[in-house]
């Protein structure tokens, strides 16, 4: 890829980060954080592409590993997260102001 | 790269963003995960197909690893108790760093022509996700309790400056050179290894969730480097988002505490002049639940502090349902949150909306310091450090100048406690000794139901 090009992708998106998280309220730091740790579970398709190409043994075996923690990363963030935030959906209607 | 590929990749990149935007407002948090997760499904599926993947051997790999990997975090996730939570997301970030980590491995170990911008942005995002990896890994052992001492020795920092200089070497080494070795590279990462612990080993449990941010932000870094090696835009925008998210986060976290990043990572907890605090004079003055029934029940104002405590003993539920019969009584109610409450911040919130109490009864820390002078009763519920009041007044307390909730202004203090040890970072607190405190041992449940049983009773 071009690296110029590069440059700007790596410019924007952490401009967006930043916007995105600059107003959250305090009680939505640590779903958000786990949100966010969810989303760099995105890693896993790093993961199978290494693996997908790797030729001798000890590339298969790290391309293994990282395979598993890639995807322990995005299933497991994506289940505290969604759990943590089914909460927040919920406690509106069932808590009588 | 195919034309389904890229197009995959694009949407998730999308989703990506878009969920994390939804997440960032109470009313549609909820959607927000379901969106990023159908980016993250899309993503995954259509890597499948990408044309670098080849022999079936590797496609067997590839599945066997999602499916065991995903199925062992999806397990835990989903039995994981709700006070467990923070260091399960350590847990799960400390996985992210290792992939990103092994995926540098692989190019790394490949040795195949990379350009050197390419080389160097492997070996930075190897040494990052491996940092990110053993501290995150260190991170969940004090969380969890399987490692509760902060361990420090003399001279620590000027150790673990060395073992980073050395790092940076061995780093540069492997990127500017083309024939580095297969023991520079193992040495490389058995440092990168080291140097996460070493620097997590001596944070005390209360800053464990700036650090836990820190890693988090550290590993959305590691994934986007990594992305430009591989070429991967969708890892190398939802990485960089994460990152810059993750370091504004971390910022915000800090901020909360009034503990500078810098503070937190190289100036140890607990290394205030005299470490110990002023001595404490007085003594902890114990009550019964049936009194405080009494105390609470005629009182105008009554505003509730929890803590990791409530959190541990599953009271929340109990304690919502003595809010809801003082409110029936008359008597005003408030929650009162500091920012660092529970592990992490919002820690507390997502308890008490787990029992059902209403935001508008949830009170900051900026917005109900100054009704406590007014107060009659302020009840602690498992909380310590964050109304301990050397915080303000003790120069030479290790927690000096971090902001409390102000407690001991109220008429009366109820502290809920197990027994009469300190707290988490192992502060003697002097709110308990004060002349208006009161001490109700027990566990927390238990005395919310007597309490319950004792505000009904009258």
């Amino acid at each position: 890829m071009d690296g110029i090009i590069a440059l700007y992708i790596f410019m924007l998106a952490a401009f967006t980060g930043y916007e995105v998280i600059s107003k959250v309220p305090v009680i939505l730091h640590t779903p958000l954080m786990s949100g966010s740790n969810f989303v760099h579970g995105i890693v896993l398709v790093g993961a199978m592409v290494a693996l997908g190409h790797a030729q001798t043994t000890t590339e298969m075996i790290i391309g293994f590993i990282a395979v598993v923690l890639g995807a322990g990363n995005a299933a497991g963030g994506y289940v505290v997260t969604e759990r943590m935030l089914e909460m927040f959906s919920t406690s509106p209607n069932k808590g009588d102001k | 790269m195919s034309f389904i590929v890229q197009v995959s990749y694009f949407a998730a990149a999308v989703l990506f963003i878009y969920g994390l935007k939804r997440m960032s407002s109470p009313l549609h948090a909820r959607q927000g995960i379901v969106w990023a997760g159908i980016g993250m499904v899309i993503a995954t599926v259509a890597t499948l197909l990408h044309p670098a993947l080849h022999g079936w051997l590797n496609f067997l790999l590839i599945i066997l690893g999602i499916a065991i990997g995903g199925y062992l975090a999806w397990i835990t996730g989903k039995k994981v108790k709700m006070t467990d939570m923070p260091q399960m997301v350590a847990l799960y970030n400390g996985m992210g760093g290792g992939a990103a980590a092994a995926i540098a491995g692989v190019e790394l170990v490949r040795m195949e022509e990379m350009s050197t911008t390419v080389q160097l942005l492997a070996v930075i995002g190897a040494s990052i996700g491996t940092i990110a990896f053993s501290g995150s890994l260190i991170a969940y052992a004090k969380l969890q309790g399987l490692m509760r001492s902060t361990i420090r020795f003399p001279k620590q920092q000027y150790v673990n400056a060395t073992v980073f200089g050395v790092l940076v070497i061995l780093g540069l080494i492997i990127a500017f050179s083309s024939t580095y070795s297969m023991n520079t590279l193992s040495v490389f990462f058995i440092l990168a290894l080291l140097f996460g612990i070493m620097m997590t080993i001596p944070i005390g449990g209360g800053d464990m969730p700036v650090v836990i941010s820190l890693f988090n932000a550290l590993t959305g870094l590691a994934v986007g480097f990594e992305g430009f090696v591989l070429e991967n835009p969708a890892m190398m925008i939802a990485g960089t988002v994460v990152g810059s998210a993750g370091i504004l986060l971390t910022q915000l976290m800090a901020k909360a505490m009034n503990r500078p990043i810098s503070n937190v990572l190289f100036s140890n907890f607990g290394d205030a002049p005299s470490g110990e605090g002023q001595a404490v004079t007085g003594s902890m003055k114990p009550i019964e639940a049936s009194d405080v029934a009494i105390m609470m029940a005629f009182a105008e104002k009554v505003v509730i502090i929890p803590g990791y405590g409530m959190a541990v003993a599953q009271a929340q539920h109990k304690v919502w349902e003595l809010v809801k019969i003082l409110k029936d009584r008359g008597v005003t109610v408030k929650f009162a949150i500091h920012p660092v409450a529970g592990r992490m911040p919002g820690h507390m919130n997502v308890l008490l909306a787990e029992a059902g109490v209403p935001y508008d009864i949830i009170y900051d820390l900026d917005e109900i310091n100054e009704e406590f002078p007014t107060t009659d009763v302020v009840l602690v519920i498992g909380a310590n450090d964050v109304v301990n009041p050397a915080a303000r007044t003790d120069p030479s307390s290790p927690i000096y100048g971090m902001p409390i909730l102000n407690a001991d202004k109220a008429k009366n203090v109820i502290v809920i406690k197990r027994g009469k040890g300190t707290g988490f970072s192992g502060i003697e607190n002097h709110l308990f000794f004060g002349d208006n405190t009161r001490m109700l041992y027990g566990d927390a449940t238990a005395m919310a139901n007597d309490l319950v049983a004792g505000v009904k009773e009258i």
